[in-house]
């Protein structure tokens, strides 16, 4: 049975491998597309030229010199689009027995063959923001990757990218909706609790590194002891780490702005905000981002009083927006879900893109090398078949430093082989059917939707 | 949509005080049903889905029902003129599987879940005396276009009676349009899946016992139908006869007749191609009417479906293919696939209520990935309204059917498109809903914070 598995997940790495050796490495030169630029406006019959993974040129009639040539001709360009909210490629998401579990890291828990990241990929998504679970109100340390699916781990992880960490209020990390008969509920159980851990764990950590700076300025000589728990709340202190806190309610969401603000550093990113826009004035002045769904709405109560012109009216209040998926499902289709802002409320085109692009990368401290389609940055590039905001559009080719991790064409190109090897694979003793000399198939152990009852289905009930 | 804010402004405080703020229905949008009157779009491209697009024409809306269409049509006198120029014209969208009015909350709110009822065998479920009409949920709904929703309880292996609603009407009779339209059989299925046990998770089952619970759920499932057979056989001798005494009312037997004699269709929910090739069979062997929900590997499992007549409602654009090896697009492309295999089907959206909204975009999403534009279209109007019979009064632009209208501003599976306009049974409705309201109050709070 173990083998089985292997031989059909070896079959499942080679049909998501980029196959084709030209489309590794070397100099690029996409032709004539119309570039949405993310922050510069839409430049038609446009080529741009990619040379050691950054986009080296922009302009028209580029020479193509030794560059392997891409026509784009009725084609749409846009930046790879980031997700700041993702839990894809994580064999492992809530560390949730206790309140503070800022000792554990997302980067121990990756899982660089995840299928969904090359349906990622397939809907244009290069790079995502993975986020620990919202089981406790101080989660672990999360990672910023990019979708280099078929490389080892380390290459996912974007070099440079600021650390950060999940913070949690409302619902989740009092446990509402997690409650087992019997079990001794954890603290806490309410907002009140949620907070004051959250203020309980800074106190602790102000101490812990005055204990250090004591000790460093030499007026303390045994070193204090080190404390893996409190160390990365010692960076937040310090402007090292960023904090990306999931919640709903405005006022809880505030207090944490305030809380912050006492303690002298600056929130990152407020996760969903489904309520953002009750308080957008406040979240501008405090200079923190927000990421948020488009529409998803009304699955828990703190989800209830939501309205799709969030996005509007985060964006009027001068609020840096990003539109995330926080689902392996939705990650796939971010461009319609950016699209939509265009009509609720009326959000310009191009403030549209950079709410899947540029927002995002600079949320996550990665705008200066990508998010946009500009001169020295990485070449993390999407061709659409159609205008990105159009229904129709599918991603035809999607590039991470100028290397091709999704190409359609190919892709279905492969599947003839696929299915040729797939036949043998079955025909192998081993494979056979149940009944037939074979053992019992194994299940798929993804929950995905399908059913009448999938409503009450999600692939992120514990996250969201 | 100022008058409308004015009229019911008492009502609004009255449902305040009356039910306190935090409420699973949305008071301010409550009642919201509209006007009724003689309404002319004029100058409209109109998308008639049955016949060809007209560039520039009228619709003329009588009586609840589309009483003129086309390029050459006069505007009747004392008709409320809407300027078409730039709009088109399309029948309001019909999403054929749907929970909508039966879950409002779906997370950490029991208390407004009326979905899934308890018990194995709940044919006399009806969603129709469940559907909440003042969930929030219609009027966010309907202002994307969607006007008619097939809402379907989930429960067990049988679930209960589906029903056909408009999304607009104070009461449940106001909304239906058809009270009792199928009955849910979720069809049993091999699954090693053992439900959870408290403390320990999820329970995987021996595969053998799979099959054998599998098949002790069919047995269970024919018994039944054989038992509501032979109660509806006992009732016609008694009719007949009436020395011969009537059997006991049952309730739930007294339901399934319709159903085991081929009256009204059976929605069975299922996914795979082996289990919808034994879906059809049992259709078959029965020889009952039937629908596949769901339907993943229906295109798969064609011949079956074509040779007995069997529709598709195709619920899966927003799913993840189940295998790891299975192509990217594997469910994208299934509603291509079906029409290729020339299988009756719709395209919806299986929500539960609050994104029910989105269906457009899943008929979209199936559009760019080889559903030509039209047929996209009509899997989301015509098609649905075919396969849940009501194809006479809905799901096209067309003289004598009920004026289920949407005007937009562009191409309405377009995620970047407005509505403008919105009839339902003629009715014409405001365009808001408890998500504008919310626009509405606080758009401007900043604003006013800046000022003082």
């Amino acid at each position: 049975m173990k083998r089985r598995i292997g031989m059909l997940l070896g079959l499942a790495a080679l049909a998501m491998l980029p196959i084709s050796a030209a489309a590794q490495g070397g100099d690029v030169l996409i032709k004539n597309a119309t570039v949405m630029t993310a922050s510069r406006g839409t430049l038609e019959n446009t080529d741009i030229l990619i040379r050691g993974g950054k986009i080296s040129r922009i302009g028209k009639n580029l020479p193509a010199g030794s560059a392997r040539v891409i026509d784009a001709t009725g084609k749409y360009v846009t930046p790879g689009i980031i997700d700041a909210h993702s839990h894809t490629m994580m064999s492992a998401v809530n560390e949730g027995t206790l309140s503070v579990t800022s000792m554990t890291r997302i980067r121990d828990v990756l899982n660089p063959t995840d299928v969904a990241i090359y349906r990622g990929l397939a809907g244009g998504v290069t790079a995502a923001l993975l986020l620990h679970g919202s089981a406790n109100s101080i989660g672990g340390q999360s990672s910023t990757v990019k979708l280099k699916y078929g490389r080892p781990v380390e290459d996912f992880l974007v070099a440079g990218a600021p650390e950060g960490i999940k913070f949690a209020m409302g619902e989740n990390p009092k446990r509402s909706n997690f409650v087992i008969p019997g079990q001794q509920p954890r603290y806490p159980r309410t907002r009140m609790g949620v907070l004051e851990v959250i203020r309980d764990a800074f106190v602790r950590a102000r101490d812990y590194k005055r204990s250090w700076d004591d000790f460093r300025a030499g007026k303390t000589r045994v070193p204090p002891r080190r404390d893996m728990e409190l160390e990365p709340i010692v960076e937040i202190l310090e402007g090292k780490r960023l904090v990306h806190a999931h919640g709903y309610r405005s006022d809880e969401q505030l207090n944490l702005l305030r809380l912050a603000e006492e303690f002298g550093f600056k929130i990152g990113t407020l996760q969903h905000g489904l309520e953002a826009f009750k308080f957008a004035p406040e979240i501008a002045k405090h200079g923190a981002g927000v990421s948020i769904f488009i529409d998803s709405w009304s699955y828990k109560l703190e989800g209830y009083d939501a309205t799709p012109y969030n996005a509007y009216m985060l964006w009027k209040a001068g609020v840096n927006v990003s539109i995330n998926s926080d689902s392996n499902e939705r990650m796939r289709r971010l461009n319609l879900d950016a699209a939509k802002t265009m009509k609720y409320g009326g959000v310009p085109e191009q403030d549209a893109l950079k709410m899947i692009t540029l927002n995002p990368a600079i949320q996550l401290g990665i705008g200066s090398r990508t998010g946009s389609i500009d001169q020295n940055k990485d070449a993390d590039i999407v061709i659409w078949s159609d205008h990105p905001f159009s229904p129709y559009a599918h991603a035809e080719i999607t590039m991470i430093d100028g290397e091709v991790f999704f190409d359609r064409k190919a892709d279905i190109e492969r599947r003839g082989l696929l299915a040729k090897e797939r036949e043998e694979l079955e025909k192998l003793d081993l494979n056979k059917a149940p009944g037939s000399g074979g053992a019992a198939p194994r299940i798929p152990a993804e929950r995905i939707r399908g059913d009448l009852g999938h409503s009450e289905d999600s692939d992120h009930d514990d996250q969201r | 949509m100022r008058f409308f804010r004015a009229l019911f402004a008492g009502a609004i405080a009255a449902a305040f005080l009356a039910s306190g703020v935090a409420s699973q229905s949305d008071a301010s949008q409550q009642n919201r049903t509209g006007r009724a009157g003689t309404f002319a779009i004029v100058n409209a491209k109109i998308v008639p889905i049955t016949g060809p697009v007209i560039e520039n024409g009228t619709v003329v809306i009588r009586d609840g029902k589309i009483a003129a269409v086309g390029a050459n049509v006069a505007v009747p006198s004392g008709a409320e003129r809407i300027d078409g120029r730039g709009l088109s014209v399309y029948p309001g969208m019909i999403d054929a599987a749907t929970g909508l009015g039966l879950a409002e909350i779906t997370g950490g709110a029991n208390a407004t879940m009326d979905i899934a009822e308890t018990g194995s065998m709940n044919a006399n479920a009806k969603a129709i005396t469940a559907v909440n009409p003042h969930t929030s949920h219609v009027n966010v709904t309907r202002v994307n276009g969607v006007t008619t929703v097939h809402s379907a309880p989930t429960g067990d292996t049988i679930a209960g009676q589906s029903t056909v609603i408009n999304l607009n009407g104070s009461t449940q009779a106001e909304m239906s349009v058809v009270p009792e339209f199928g009955l849910v059989i979720n069809f049993p299925r091999v699954t090693t899946f053992g439900g959870f046990q408290p403390g320990v998770g999820p329970i995987t089952l021996d595969f053998n016992e799979a099959v054998r619970r599998r098949d002790t759920q069919i047995e269970e499932l024919k018994k039944m139908m054989a038992d509501a057979e032979a109660y509806a056989k006992a009732k016609e001798a008694s009719a007949k006869d009436s020395s011969i005494r009537p059997p006991a009312t049952d309730l739930r037997l007294e339901a399934m007749v319709p159903y085991i004699r081929g009256e009204r269709p059976i929605l069975l929910a299922v996914e795979r191609e082996r289990d919808i090739r034994a879906a059809v069979k049992f259709l078959a062997d029965n020889k009952l009417k039937g629908i596949i929900v769901g339907g993943q590997e229906a295109w798969m499992a064609a011949d079956d479906l074509k040779k007995h007549n069997v529709p598709v409602i195709f619920t899966n654009i927003y799913s993840l293919p189940v295998r790891p090896d299975d192509p990217y697009d594997f469910l994208f492309e299934g509603p291509a696939q079906l029409q290729r295999a020339g299988v009756k089907f719709a395209v919806a959206t299986g929500d539960g209520g609050a994104e029910v909204r989105d269906l457009p975009y899943h008929a979209g999403l199936a559009g760019a990935y080889g559903l030509p534009k039209e047929e996209a279209l009509k899997a989301v109007t015509i098609y649905p309204a075919e396969i849940l019979g009501i194809a006479n009064r809905l799901g096209s632009v067309e003289v004598g059917k009920d004026a289920n209208i949407v005007v937009t501003d562009g191409d309405i599976l377009d995620p970047r498109t407005n509505i403008k306009y919105l009839f339902i049974g003629g009715r014409l409705l405001p365009l808001t809903s408890r998500h504008t309201d919310l626009f509405d109050s606080f758009k401007d709070r900043g604003a006013s914070e800046r000022r003082q």
